[in-house]
């Protein structure tokens, strides 16, 4: 028996039927295509009487398969295959054409995209005449949640899952949690004690019954799909046993080796071989960095071992793997400073007072390595004069196109600082300034009131090479000055370089893992850039903080609550559907050959070693399709995109090519 | 190694010495440079903004001469240079452009399609075709104890980048620091010598070659080496009238690097146009290196 097709194609307002003729395409369906028993036209299909008119003409006329021609599928699919099943219909029985993004958004011709359009409504017409009904899965969600970052995003994500009453695994790959709000000393614009607002959640974290913390610990490998994902994690031996250390910081305060510490001091201060990054560290079990420890070099000193009190030093622990089960992940795992030698004419590196915003951050910190007072690279000199350079490496077509959003703000704080604690005359250099959030623009006022002084225009070079007697000794800063139209020099003491956000290197890589892609720039891509920012195109996986874009810690401890909310959503209802768009193997056909074992990039298929066939784990398969072009036998079949439904398709997309009536002779 | 090789003017008159440099250089490093038949001059900085239609074609003229069996065009001056690749980014990124010009080429029964012939600077050729390895090899004659300043002026490496960092290149000071020398890693390596200011007002002219002069002083170099005939014939036949302005006295010998990298590799000075400098450099190799120097 013949199928009876309902072609329906929406206007999308002007959307589609500003470019393409949607009423010819409707008229031309219904005539042309075979098959099809209704074809209409509608401003908006997705409305609730547009919908209303699918469900009537299911019932009505009989209807056994469905074509919408409108947007993408990542749009409106739900919704029209909920409608098909209102009206008792297989919702697989539905099929979309992409009329708007892959046509009138675009085309420029009219008469070449009703062509295009036509063609798409033809190949899913005969596509969809060759679907199988199929069923939805629904697999368990595991309430366990793991959270990849121990930064301001991740905490805020984890507390709020682990106070709604459900388990988290808070993955951080430091010694300690706290990220690089850790490091600042205040911030903006309310200058409140970034430590103060820090640390307790720092310290609730770690002693909240729900949560189970991994430091200086990674994800190696993630397999498994939402709601039952298997994670292995490798925690970096510490060589400190985790259960008898109380933290009482013997071993650190007596051991003999010194290190620049390039990480949480930012290359100013220094730490011990054994250590925690800071003292408020969370766990504040310290670590052993074996690249410096003079046990580990030379087989010497053990200092640490013959004053532990309780005897937790243990030189021959080894990394350990450990696997859990979650049923959702947040990525929160931040960002990286940009490399500002990548910009030598700032001649950070050869001119020693030229300083990284996060050395200055240091520097500010009454935890820091001059106590919090604002001095050059000596260690003694308070600076007379104090030049605050912006968008270093960002808004930069050799760098970085884009805006790093934060760094108007933190100069604004850095320039209140440098008042607030020397004499110093205070220079911003900035091309823009932009404080777009609640309190910034106010902010901005206080500093413009406060006497910091203001030059907009990109600075050209910094420089020692004086040309007076007055910039003998000085780091000058050359710049146009855009506002008053001319070049200047301003010679200054300490030069601050407000370098650029960026991607963590491991970004991409990190993505694999995880199934989620990065942006040009190498953010993680959120599902909506403005409907759906914390969720990604896997389900299951979530994304807060920096690693999405550049943003400040509001904007950051947002996203880490909304990310959890997401995930509440799942728990609470327990269950989540999987599309059944999976592949199969016939296993009369399978010659056992295991080349889709390899192949599936989701662990998906296992090898029947009794039968001596493969076969597809239902739940972790997405469908992708690999193993069904890989198989030489041609024995898997992908659910939804077998050779019959693809050559149809083909088949309607040429409707206008017809076939040579006689084949041609040899 | 086999690249076409264009002199220009400067190279056959105020510049001989850097022609000299290049092609005794080239020749030891087993660069075969092959003289583009019939050349003619590249317009220098001012053309372009007389007429550029005249200014392209005529420099283009030069790229539709190179063999097509050489797609490597070498320039030693840093104004031919950029002229040279400039008019081929020109016609490329231009059809209308690339259209006229090639009438005016047809002129002449000649025909250049844009990015058949790669323009290189000397500098790249040495730095990144040789490579460290075969120029450490070389080395006869380390310089060691003698300071240099590498200068590279504004148009080798702006506004087309090719092979160093346009804001504060570094390509040279490597070289020589293969050669064994004391590189100064001086602010003002990039800024410009004054061009053609000497011609049009001395003061400010004087006062851009003082600073190049006063940094490379400040920094103890011996010796200031050039990539471009202007930049070495500002410094040097300047310098003694930029002393008399400001009431300094500093006697830096200017010369080619190309000269000096022929020291290191032992080859006779007379050879590599020593002498032909106003500021003397033959003393300051003499006092620096001592007997190494001599030949």
């Amino acid at each position: 028996m013949a199928e009876k097709v309902g072609i329906y194609v929406c206007h999308c307002g002007s959307n589609i039927a500003g470019m393409v003729d949607v009423e010819e395409v409707a008229k031309w369906a219904g005539a042309n295509i075979p098959d099809v028993v209704v074809s209409r036209d509608y401003k908006f299909m997705c409305s609730s009487l547009g919908q209303q008119m699918i469900e009537d003409d299911i019932k009505k006329e009989g209807l056994t398969r469905v074509v919408v021609g409108a947007c993408s599928p990542h749009l409106h699919e739900k919704t029209f295959r909920r409608a098909c099943s209102n009206a008792g219909m297989n919702p697989y029985l539905c099929q979309m054409t992409n009329l708007r993004e892959h046509v009138s958004w675009v085309a420029v011709d009219r008469s070449a995209a009703t062509l295009k359009a036509k063609a798409l409504v033809s190949a899913s017409a005969e596509r969809v005449k060759m679907q199988k009904p199929l069923e939805p899965m629904s697999v368990k969600v595991n309430p366990a949640t793991l959270v990849i970052g121990g930064g301001i995003a991740g905490l805020q994500a984890t507390l709020e899952l682990a106070d709604a009453g459900y388990h988290v695994y808070l993955v951080e790959r430091e010694p300690s949690i706290g990220g690089h709000m850790a490091q600042f000393d205040k911030t903006f614009p309310t200058l409140d004690c970034s430590a103060c607002i820090l640390t307790p959640k720092m310290s609730e974290v770690g002693q909240h019954e729900n949560v189970t913390m991994m430091t200086y610990a990674e994800v190696e490998e993630v397999s498994g799909s939402v709601g039952e994902f298997t994670v292995k994690i490798r925690k970096r031996a510490r060589y400190v046993e985790y259960a008898p250390c109380t933290g009482c910081g013997i071993c650190i305060e007596k051991c003999p080796q010194k290190v620049v510490d390039t990480v949480f001091e930012a290359g100013l201060g220094y730490r011990k071989a054994i250590y925690t990054p800071f003292p408020q560290a969370v766990p504040r079990v310290p670590v052993i960095d074996v690249d410096n420890c003079r046990w580990f070099k030379q087989q010497k000193c053990k200092v640490c071992q013959k004053l532990c009190p309780t005897n937790a030093i243990n030189y021959d622990q080894q990394d350990e793997v450990v696997e859990i089960k979650v049923g959702n992940i947040i990525a929160a795992t931040g960002w990286k400073m940009f490399e500002s030698k990548g910009l030598p004419q700032y001649g950070y590196g050869r001119l020693a007072n030229v300083f990284t915003s996060l050395e200055f951050e240091r520097l500010c910190n009454s935890a820091g390595p001059t106590n919090g007072k604002i001095v050059l690279r000596d260690g003694k000199t308070e600076p007379k004069s104090v030049a605050i350079i912006h968008c270093v490496g960002s808004r930069d077509t050799n760098h970085n196109e884009y805006c790093s959003g934060i760094c108007c703000m933190a100069s604004l704080k850095f320039g209140h600082l440098v008042l607030e604690k020397t004499n110093a005359e205070v220079y911003s250099f900035y091309i823009d300034m932009r404080a777009n959030q609640k309190g910034y623009e106010e902010f901005y006022q206080r500093l413009l009131a406060e006497g910091m002084n203001f030059v907009r225009g990109k600075v050209a070079e910094i420089t020692d090479a004086a040309r007076k007697p007055s910039e003998e000794g000085k780091l000058i800063i050359q710049c146009e000055d855009t506002l008053q139209g001319r070049q200047r020099r301003i010679p200054v003491d300490m030069v601050v370089l407000m370098g650029a956000l960026e991607p963590q290197a491991d970004a991409k890589e990190t993505g694999l893992k995880l199934g989620i892609s990065c942006s040009m720039a190498g953010w993680y891509t959120e599902r909506h850039p403005k409907l759906d920012p914390v969720a990604t195109m896997t389900d299951g996986v979530f994304v807060a903080g920096v690693c999405q874009g550049p943003k400040d810690i509001p904007a950051s401890v947002a996203q880490g609550a909304a990310a959890a909310a997401r995930v509440m959503g799942m728990i609470t209802k327990g269950t989540v559907t999987i599309e059944p768009i999976v592949a199969s193997v016939t296993e009369e056909e399978c010659s056992g050959c295991k080349i889709c074992n390899t192949m599936c990039p989701y662990n998906a298929i296992e090898f029947d070693a009794a039968k001596e066939v493969s076969h597809v784990i239902t739940a972790l398969c997405k469908g992708c399709g690999t193993c069904v072009a890989a198989c030489p036998a041609g024995a898997i079949t992908g659910a939804h995109f077998n050779n019959q439904q693809i050559f149809a398709e083909i088949e309607g997309i040429l409707w206008d090519a017809k076939p040579q009536a006689e084949p041609v002779s040899a | 190694m086999k690249y076409a090789y264009y002199p220009g003017c400067s190279l056959e008159r105020n510049s001989a010495a850097y022609d000299v440099s290049v092609r005794q250089v080239a020749d030891l490093l087993g660069i075969k440079l092959v003289e583009l038949d019939d050349w003619n001059c590249c317009g220098a900085t001012e053309f372009f903004s007389q007429d550029e239609l005249v200014a392209t074609s005529v420099i283009a003229r030069n790229l539709a001469l190179v063999d097509s069996q050489l797609n490597q065009l070498v320039a030693p001056c840093a104004a031919c240079y950029l002229n040279l690749s400039k008019t081929d980014r020109l016609m490329a990124e231009h059809p209308h452009m690339n259209d006229k010009v090639n009438q005016c080429l047809a002129a002449g029964g000649l025909n250049y399609k844009p990015g058949s012939v790669r323009v290189r600077h000397i500098l790249d050729v040495i730095y990144t075709d040789i490579g460290e390895t075969a120029i450490r090899d070389k080395v006869v004659r380390p310089l060691t104890n003698l300071r240099i300043a590498p200068y590279y002026g504004c148009q080798v490496v702006r506004p087309d980048v090719a092979f160093d960092n346009p804001e504060y290149p570094m390509k040279m000071d490597e070289l020589f620091q293969w050669v064994g020398a004391e590189v100064v890693d001086y602010p003002v390596k990039a800024h410009c010598c004054s061009g053609h200011m000497t011609q049009i007002s001395e003061p400010q002219a004087y006062e851009l070659i003082r600073r190049l002069l006063a940094s490379a002083a400040e920094y103890k170099a011996d010796m200031i080496l050039c990539m471009c005939p202007m930049c070495q014939l500002n410094l040097d036949a300047y310098q003694a009238a930029t002393n008399k302005y400001f009431g300094t006295n500093y006697k830096i010998p200017i010369i080619f690097f190309t000269q000096l990298l022929g020291v290191a590799f032992g080859l006779d000075t007379k050879k590599l146009g020593f002498g032909k400098e106003i500021v003397a450099a033959e003393p300051v190799l003499q006092s620096k290196l001592g007997a190494n120097a001599a030949v």
